[in-house]
């Protein structure tokens, strides 16, 4: 919560520390990051834009996108509100058109939603008339699997997100993280070639998010995906992703693609490493709220006091 | 006060609480009916003649109005003949609680006194098979139009327009025309209950399909749904529940227009039944048939939302939310 509060770059982290530059690699994450970049092209997206006729004429919401995303590597997307980070996501997932440049999926241009691509939405979006089972097994049923063959396949999934229990209950009753898990095991049942997760945590309560971060790097430890991730979190953007794309707003545009310094595989102790708060500090320089909160006196309230003179408790403090 | 548990907003009661106002929702009515009915001291506009006196016009068992018949009562007294006698009573178009208990029961024990007549019981089959039908037809129209209209912008753009323009028409217009086209007995009345219930129908559904969750769809097609697939295995799915209580409302409408459809062509059916024995001023009957029609409509209503939680176990989430 403290990462939060200190999201406006205002109150840097470190001030009066001494922290490195976030490019400083070690020899390690270098080695890492060279060999990481030799891997096969997952995903490549060629000047991408976006506009969007409204009433007050043409708002160009991405403009020029061009990134690569090599194979099992985990990229976070970030940017201030109005950056167009979900446009861009929907676009990638097919789900909306983009207005010039293209898509790349292994090489090959995509157009619409397909399976190759699976999504994870902030809202969950589980099918409520099916159990958690059935859920799972939807898009396998979709890639015309038998009955059988794709029922045993689900379950596979649900026990890798540790929800065998819960197989056979309905979404209402799980948990808003249990939730997300299943969503997980459902996108991942396709075996897409990558993961598109829209700030898919965002709704969660602070521990729960925590805990589904460690799942979600297990999981992306241990089988062959490729995530792109989109998140509002600086901390969470860090401490999961191999590269960050960090976007500005008004249009949306590629601000910089970070390399993050910190090594992996990641621990919750790493928050507080000379890197982590290097990178922190970066991103924070990058995403600063450059228009004022309407009617507010910059991060104050025009407040008086209004609690009476003599009363019992005189001060908060 | 303000914290009693009785005037909570949104707040549920305890189940016996809650149990015993509901059972005090029919109680209360019936409570009123019978202080109106058994207590002479309310209401009772009418006097019914125990002994005419010397009145010449007054009969054992007329109904005369109470000013009427306290002047003759002077009258009487006045010129020292014989005074009438009589005791309060209600309007015939009132009887009191245990006379239409009584007819509800004598409904189905006692022969009706014309030959002409039907039982109630028949006249009521009778209403139930045209609801039925004319409810089947429209449904088996009226829903996957809607569903369709909810789903695909062309086919809303193409017919929903004209439904909406139609549904403004009101189905007791087109009595005489659909006794000229399907003659006289039940298929002009089945016609009524369809005009008048699958218009509604189209735009109510159509309605409910389109508040079905958009991410849902989205979801769907990330993960292979396409084209048919998506319309039926999550579309229709998806709105099951709600389209199930939305046929549930428009099952009642469909009575409402029963009464219309009951008086075209040969006027049959519990409607009728209630026009005519209101002409006999058999008003218990009337009553009891009224009533008959409600208990029906209540219990296939229940029945239906008792089966709906049956069918759909998903379905708890949507009503606690």
């Amino acid at each position: 919560m403290k990462a939060r509060s200190s999201a406006h770059g205002q109150t840097p982290v470190g001030r009066n520390l001494e922290l490195p530059s976030y490019l400083e690699q070690s020899d390690a994450v270098r080695d890492r990051f060279r060999r990481l970049k030799q891997r096969p092209v997952v995903l490549e997206v060629e000047s991408l834009g976006k506009t969007f006729d409204s009433a007050q004429g043409t708002v160009t919401a991405l403009r020029d996108i061009s990134f690569k995303t090599h194979r099992r590597e985990f990229v976070c997307v970030i940017g201030p509100s109005g950056c167009g980070k979900s446009t861009l996501i929907r676009i990638l997932a097919g789900l909306e058109s983009a207005t010039s440049g293209r898509v790349l999926l292994d090489g090959k241009a995509v157009h619409g939603p397909g399976p190759d691509r699976g999504m994870v939405f902030q809202g969950y979006t589980l099918f409520p008339w099916l159990t958690v089972k059935k859920n799972v097994m939807f898009g396998l049923e979709m890639a015309g699997r038998g009955k059988l063959a794709a029922e045993e396949e689900a379950m596979q999934w649900i026990d890798l997100v540790g929800l065998g229990k819960f197989a056979r209950s309905y979404p209402h009753q799980l948990s808003g993280g249990m939730k997300q898990r299943v969503a997980i095991a459902r996108a991942l049942a396709n075996q897409p070639r990558i993961l598109l997760m829209d700030e898919p945590f965002g709704a969660l309560d602070a521990q729960t998010r925590a805990r589904m971060q460690a799942y979600l790097m297990e999981i992306w430890a241990n089988i062959d995906i490729t995530i792109l991730f989109i998140t509002h979190d600086l901390d969470e953007a860090i401490f999961l992703a191999d590269r960050i794309l960090v976007l500005k707003a008004h249009p949306g545009e590629v601000s910089e693609l970070i390399e993050v310094p910190v090594a992996q595989p990641r621990k919750p102790e790493q928050l507080l490493t000379p890197e982590f708060l290097a990178t922190r500090k970066r991103l924070e320089a990058l995403i600063h709220h450059p228009e004022k909160e309407p009617g507010l006196n910059g991060d104050h309230l025009n407040m008086v006091r209004m609690v009476s003179v003599n009363d019992e408790v005189e001060s908060v403090f | 006060m303000s914290s009693s548990p009785w005037f909570a907003v949104r707040k549920p009661m305890r189940p016996r609480t809650r149990l015993v106002t509901s059972v005090m929702s029919f109680v209360l009515p019936l409570l009123i009916w019978s202080l109106v009915s058994y207590v002479p001291q309310v209401w009772h506009p009418k006097v019914e003649i125990t002994d005419p006196g010397s009145v010449t016009y007054l009969r054992p068992g007329m109904l005369v109005d109470r000013e009427a018949f306290d002047s003759e009562v002077r009258q009487a007294r006045e010129r020292h003949v014989a005074v009438p006698a009589g005791n309060p009573a209600n309007p015939i178009y009132l009887p009191a609680p245990h006379q239409v208990a009584k007819a509800f029961y004598t409904a189905f024990t006692d022969a009706p006194q014309r030959r002409s007549e039907k039982w109630l019981h028949e006249s009521l089959w009778e209403s139930i098979q045209v609801i039925f039908w004319g409810f089947l037809l429209s449904s088996l129209l009226g829903v996957p139009l809607g569903i369709l209209a909810g789903t695909y912008d062309v086919i809303s753009r193409l017919f929903e327009p004209f439904v909406e323009f139609f549904r403004y028409l009101p189905a007791p217009a087109f009595g005489a025309l659909a006794v000229a086209i399907l003659g006289i007995y039940q298929a002009p009345k089945i016609a009524i209950i369809f005009i008048g219930t699958f218009f509604q129908q189209v735009l109510i559904i159509s309605n409910t399909t389109r508040k079905l969750d958009p991410t849902l769809l989205e979801a769907a097609q990330t993960l292979g749904a396409r084209n048919l697939a998506l319309l039926f295995r999550v579309v229709v799915p998806g709105i099951v529940t709600d389209l199930f209580r939305d046929m549930r409302i428009l099952l009642g409408w469909a009575w409402t227009y029963l009464i219309v459809a009951e008086l075209i062509g040969t006027s049959s059916g519990i409607t009728w039944f209630i026009t005519q024995q209101a002409r006999y001023k058999n008003f218990d009957n009337v009553f009891a048939a009224i009533m008959m029609i409600g208990i029906i409509g209540l219990g296939t209503d229940l029945l239906l939302a008792w089966l709906g939680r049956r069918i759909f176990p998903w379905q708890q989430a949507a009503a606690e939310a």
